[in-house]
């Protein structure tokens, strides 16, 4: 055996075989608590029977409340980037004002962070108040809450840029937008993104909650609706999903994340 | 009147009101740079030199006195004083190319795309890093990040050239190579240079004239002391030479010697300055106490 092919199965035991043993243990743990210490728990056999067609027909439309679960999760992803992206809007500028101005930090920083540990269930009746109809509420919850990680660490960021920088620009007299867009904006960038990641994770927090209070077609819709029909295979089948998804979204932030590290 | 000149300029840092806390940096600095000439700084770590650079650069402000260019006092940075950072103060996003760049675009708005395109392109190839124009700061070697630094504010082709430190961050074989080339671009350039230094040997190196800088606080130029030495010269030859052993004798001598009278009464921010000076690692003739 080469070198090479030895490190690659090398990696391949790291990345893939032993978390798979970690998988396996849980599994194992879940069947015997099912089995044993709770009964009402499905084990995980009767979980893939009674998700099997969701997850083998992934974009199926039975009907309006039974749908393939990424057919779900493509719902939930649509009302997320709508609620993410608003967040995003508000959260860069603000997170940027408050990075250049001390007055500005000094003004908005205790309500920011009176504002960050509200949970989304405390948002999602304003919400609904405010907007009389489920989607702009759920929209506006996510924003709410998925807000905060963007503005703090943009101001981060933004206050981090080092002096030799701004030096460079002041003895180069560059314009205020030039300073912004060539300057400030790309040394910035690293943390921004930090808090992009950070705020995509709450987005994807709180689209279940939301779904759950609204009653809305996806992801948490599903699962809540599936509660209620007393189907407690699909509440696993669900949780999964959710996890997965929230895991691939993170790993693709980052590594655009590690991309901007670098440069 | 000279090109450039300080008249009286004090500095300090620390509250204004407060004056039992307020640490005089520099005092009574007068300085005259005339057109065409290079001159050479050289003093002690933390005595203050990149404050001077920093207020000639327009960076900072004076307490008191003046700075005057070309008889205009300075009130603010701008890109007739070309300055080139102890820490190269590239753009880490921005290729070679791009930093250079930034500066043409800024400074000569009136040239065509590819005139401005030439221009980058000779200066970077005056530094000698035309192989490695396409590159981020992060893949070059400190000295080519220097170079870099010295390419963007040539490109800027500024009335007088503020260079603060910029071997310092150097390992010595490297340093030695840059001196030369400093020499070499700054005799093809013609341009007023003024240089700030560490290195005693560096400054009568590449100086028209060397002027000590005492320790801090509070701390004052010292006499100007002429480079009488003929240009090439020759790193190798000069350290057998009478002139360049007399001349730093007289740099030194006056460092340890009456530069460092100048603490006044004994304060405690004196000493980190006499523990970084050493700390700093030993180099040729470096000041060490």
């Amino acid at each position: 055996m080469t070198t090479s092919s030895k490190a690659i199965s090398q990696r391949f035991v790291e990345t893939v075989l032993i978390p798979m043993l970690g998988i396996a243990c849980v599994i194992v743990l879940w069947a015997i608590t099912s089995a044993t210490l709770v009964k009402a728990l499905p084990s995980p056999l009767q979980t893939w029977h009674a998700s099997k067609l969701y997850v083998l027909e992934p974009f199926a439309k039975r009907g309006e409340l039974d749908q393939g679960i990424l057919r779900f999760t493509w719902y939930s992803l649509q009302r997320v980037a709508k609620g993410y992206a608003l967040a995003l809007l508000i959260g860069t500028p603000l997170g940027f004002v408050l990075g250049v101005s001390k007055f500005f930090t000094k003004a908005f920083d205790p309500i920011i962070q009176i504002l960050r540990p509200v949970s989304p269930l405390a948002w999602l009746p304003l919400g609904l108040v405010l907007f009389q109809k489920p989607d702009p509420a759920a929209t506006f919850t996510i924003a709410m809450c998925s807000m905060w990680p963007t503005v703090l660490n943009t101001a981060l960021g933004v206050r981090s840029i080092p002096q030799d920088y701004i030096n460079v620009a002041r003895v180069l007299q560059l314009s205020k937008q030039k300073r912004l867009f060539k300057i400030m904006l790309p040394a910035a960038l690293p943390y921004m993104f930090t808090g992009f990641r950070l705020s995509l994770g709450i987005a994807w927090l709180v689209i279940v909650a939301s779904e759950m209070l609204t009653g809305a077609p996806g992801v948490g819709g599903f699962l809540w609706q599936e509660y209620n029909s007393l189907i407690y295979e699909h509440l696993i089948l669900c949780i999964c999903t959710i996890g997965l998804v929230g895991f691939v979204l993170d790993r693709l932030m980052s590594m655009v994340e590690m991309r901007l590290r670098v440069a | 009147m000279a090109f450039l000149e300080a008249r009286g300029v004090c500095k300090g840092f620390g509250p204004r009101d407060q004056p039992a806390q307020r640490t005089e940096v520099l005092r009574d600095i007068n300085l005259e740079l005339e057109r065409g000439e290079f001159l050479a700084i050289v003093g002690y770590s933390g005595a203050g030199k990149t404050t001077l650079i920093s207020m000639l650069a327009g960076l900072t402000l004076p307490d008191q006195g003046t700075i005057t260019l070309n008889g205009k006092p300075i009130r603010g940075p701008g890109p007739e004083r070309g300055v080139v950072f102890q820490n190269y103060s590239l753009l880490p996003w921005l290729s070679v190319f791009e930093n250079v760049m930034l500066a043409v675009d800024q400074v000569f708005k009136a040239k065509t795309q590819a005139e401005k395109r030439a221009h980058v392109e000779r200066y970077v190839a005056m530094v000698n890093l035309s192989h490695a124009i396409d590159k981020k700061p992060a893949e070059l070697s400190g000295g080519m990040r220097q170079r870099v630094s010295l390419a963007r504010a040539l490109a800027m082709e500024p009335e007088v050239l503020l260079l603060d430190e910029p071997l310092g961050a150097l390992d010595a074989l490297t340093r030695a190579t840059l001196q030369d080339e400093l020499a070499r671009i700054c005799q093809v350039s013609g341009k007023t240079i003024l240089l700030i230094t560490n290195d005693v040997d560096e400054g009568i190196l590449l100086g028209d004239r060397i002027i000590p800088l005492g320790m801090g606080p509070a701390a004052t130029l010292g006499p100007s002391i002429a480079v009488t030495l003929a240009r090439p010269r020759d790193r190798k030859a000069l350290n057998h030479e009478d002139t360049f052993k007399s001349l730093r004798g007289r740099v030194i001598e006056y460092l340890l010697g009456e530069g460092r009278k100048q603490v006044k009464k004994p304060r405690a921010s004196a000493e980190p300055v006499a523990s970084s000076l050493a700390s700093a690692p030993a180099r040729g003739s470096e000041v060490t106490p």
